[in-house]
């Protein structure tokens, strides 16, 4: 009875069920069963911030891993920004062939956000991915209505955020880096290691998880990783 | 469309015209001939003459001793060209493509055409038989190369149509000489001993170029189909140039728009007829006051989508400033392709309706923010780091290089940033370094990966790359430039972020 309302909400709100063959796992794991019909939504608009340069690459990084199990081969996606950062070459460890990738500068916000949307109006592409610095309500609420014509995944990284204003995606996540785990008295540097955090998400719970991105796949780490070192309060005056 | 050719050779061009002209010549046996340096030189030899020994560049005194009944009359300058002129126009009749070919041939593009004669061996009898009801000798031959077509028209014995893709082993028992080469190279060729074509055919590109330069290797490919060649029709193709006058001088923005919509629809009504489509085009309005403003697109593809066009048009045409009104609007196509029709997919090779729908995406923003702000990255065979991607130069290129295999950042700086560090030995990461004004004390370290410079297209000091990570688990891709020594100490240099 619960289960059927619950439906009935969901339907009413855009969320359809998935078609059966496409609920294939993102491999997420743990992550995934937070989500509406225990499946990572896709064909929405997703929210990620982040507020330094490490944060930057480790969310790009965990797009870039969403993005490997998303696209098929020989389908093209987009990744457009003010800046171009990313290096092709390491795209490769994601899954992703860099040559599958179409990468867009532009200088003005406005010309991004217009990119951003014209893209996601492109049933071709498989996702958009795009990182602004700015996003207001109204053009968040655009994104989303042009990714529910065309079923596009959409990824929107806010790089150094200057106010975090409500807007209308499906999900907000933050990507910090974690430490990565090695084996005992062994050198070098690990696999890496992200702590995710779904900081909003609609018709979901939210949560934190620290992910691992071994060989290909995420692994979620059952034990809870050393907590994040906390920075020394500065003394001030 | 699969292109056909029909070569035609007049053996004796000019002799047929003076025997068509004078019918009493057609059992006498003469030359025509021009002053050479003093000397008259034969340069047609009427078909008697022929078959008695007399041949092309003969003095006529020579002549005249094997033959004393031998008459000469006298050449005129350009009399060739303008008869092969005055042929081809007729031949307008067998296609409207045809191309004279001096000295002593004509080529006719046949694609589309022999159906009407039902097939091309009914074609290539009619055409005969036309010209020598006219009195004209003539030798054809219809191939898909124009090369391979000349060549079978003067030296085949037997067979005048080469089927679709098998110009090469039609070409296989031929002289060199029917592949429209000068002299010195026939010449070094017979003195190797290659008579025929299926003694050197097969020989790789790069030893044929330097033996026989690369004219040679050119007409081969062209005689195979692997060279284009063009020709120049008799009557020209019309430009993709038209105009729309307006009855009265327009000004507003809905009238501007509706005459380009006028315009492209024509435009690319004929363009899709030719099997063609756009690749840029010019829209120009012509004012009152005789001032023009022109606006100007490209397009990624070749297209002939009016809709597609007109958004391509949409946010310039308000730069438009119609002042007292514009009279007459022009559009001009700069560039056109074959337009490859599409199809749903098959198979990857093919163009599929999703192609053309990122493709026209990326023209749009190619419109926008301009066509250099849209990459796609392909591997370069350097392992330098800044080296090892190249751009795409357009959506169908692929390298054949691979990507490289080593630990790669997902962010590269463009340039690399230069830091302060604490290093405790010479050839181990550093124990802490400074970046943007905070201290990060490293934790982990990997490498070194030592990348050399490429020292034929930059001199320098290699890098040691290392991946190493600080107390808060960032992952960063640091390098040394050089190495430690008693004169210098080397530099530091943060080049990326790991994920």
């Amino acid at each position: 009875m619960l289960h059927t309302l619950q439906q009935e909400i969901l339907s009413l709100q855009g969320y359809k069920p998935p078609p059966v063959q496409a609920r294939y796992s993102m491999g997420l794991g743990i992550v995934e069963s937070v989500f509406p019909y225990k499946v990572f939504p896709t064909q929405v608009v997703h929210e990620l911030s982040s507020y330094n340069e490490s944060e930057a690459a480790a969310t790009n990084g965990f797009i870039a891993a969403l993005l490997g199990k998303l696209l098929m081969h020989s389908r093209k996606c987009m990744w457009i920004a003010q800046e171009q950062q990313v290096y092709p070459p390491a795209l490769r460890s994601f899954g992703i062939e860099p040559e599958q990738v179409i990468f867009v500068e532009a200088r003005k916000p406005k010309d991004i956000l217009w990119i951003i949307e014209e893209s996601l109006k492109c049933e071709t592409l498989v996702a958009v991915v795009g990182a602004t610095d700015h996003l207001s309500f109204t053009e968040s609420r655009r994104l989303q209505l042009a990714v529910e014509q065309s079923h596009v995944t959409g990824f929107i990284h806010r790089v150094l955020p200057r106010q975090q204003e409500t807007v209308a995606c499906a999900a907000r996540w933050h990507i910090q880096p974690l430490p990565s785990i090695t084996e005992e008295h062994l050198p070098g540097v690990g696999f890496p290691q992200w702590n995710v955090e779904l900081l909003k998400v609609r018709n979901g719970q939210t949560g934190q998880w620290s992910l691992q991105w071994k060989s290909g796949q995420f692994c979620h780490l059952e034990k809870q990783s050393p907590a994040l070192p906390s920075y020394p309060q500065l003394q001030t005056g | 469309m699969e292109k056909r050719y029909a070569s035609i050779w007049f053996p004796c061009l000019l002799a047929n015209r003076k025997v068509r002209q004078d019918p009493a010549l057609a059992h006498t046996d003469f030359v025509i001939a021009a002053p050479v340096q003093g000397k008259m030189v034969v340069k047609a030899v009427s078909p008697g003459a022929k078959a008695k020994g007399i041949k092309i560049h003969m003095v006529v005194a020579d002549c005249k001793t094997m033959l004393p009944q031998l008459e000469v009359f006298k050449w005129e300058e350009n009399s060739e060209h303008q008869l092969l002129k005055a042929l081809g126009a007729w031949c307008i009749r067998f296609s409207p493509v045809v191309a004279i070919d001096p000295p002593d041939g004509l080529i006719i593009e046949t694609t589309g055409c022999t159906h009407l004669w039902g097939g091309e061996a009914l074609y290539l009898q009619d055409l005969i038989k036309k010209f020598s009801r006219m009195g004209y000798q003539v030798r054809v031959a219809i191939a898909g190369t124009i090369g391979t077509a000349w060549g079978m028209a003067r030296f085949s014995p037997s067979t005048f149509i080469v089927p679709p893709h098998q110009e090469k082993t039609a070409l296989l028992p031929l002289p060199p000489a029917a592949l429209r080469l000068e002299t010195p190279v026939l010449e070094k060729l017979s003195k190797l001993g290659m008579h025929r074509m299926d003694t050197f055919i097969n020989m790789p590109g790069s030893a044929l170029r330097r033996r026989f330069g690369n004219h040679f290797l050119q007409r081969l490919h062209q005689a195979l189909g692997l060279a284009p060649e063009f020709i120049e029709p008799l009557q020209p193709t019309p430009p993709y140039f038209i105009h729309l006058p307006c009855l009265e001088p327009v000004r507003t923005a809905k009238a501007i728009e509706i005459a380009l919509h006028q315009l492209l629809e024509d435009t690319c009504g004929r363009l899709k007829k030719e099997e063609m489509g756009m690749r840029a085009c010019v829209f120009t309005a012509h004012r009152v006051d005789g001032k023009q403003q022109q606006l100007k697109i490209g397009t990624g593809r070749p297209s002939v989508n009016v809709q597609h066009l007109m958004k391509l048009f949409e946010h310039k045409l308000p730069t438009i400033e119609p002042a007292l009104g514009i009279e007459v609007f022009t559009l001009e196509v700069l560039q056109v392709m074959p337009l490859v029709p599409a199809q749903d997919a098959l198979w990857p090779a093919t163009v599929t309706r999703d192609d053309v729908k990122l493709a026209e995406l990326l023209d749009r923003i190619a419109d926008r923010v301009g066509e250099k702000s849209i990459k796609r990255y392909l591997p370069d065979e350097h392992y330098w780091p800044e080296r090892s991607v190249r751009l795409a130069t357009s959506a169908d290129d692929c390298s054949t290089a691979q990507w490289p295999a080593g630990l790669r950042p997902l962010h590269l700086l463009a340039k690399p940033v230069l830091i302060e560090v604490m290093v405790l030995v010479p050839d181990y990461p550093p124990k802490s370094f400074k970046y943007q004004g905070r201290l990060h004390k490293v934790k982990k370290a990997d490498g070194p990966e030592r990348i050399e410079q490429e020292w034929w297209l930059q001199q320098g000091h290699y890098r040691d790359y290392y991946c190493i990570e600080d107390e808060t688990g960032a992952r960063y891709w640091i390098f040394r430039l050089g190495h430690y020594d008693d004169v210098q100490q080397p530099q530091w240099f943060i080049h990326g972020f790991f994920a």
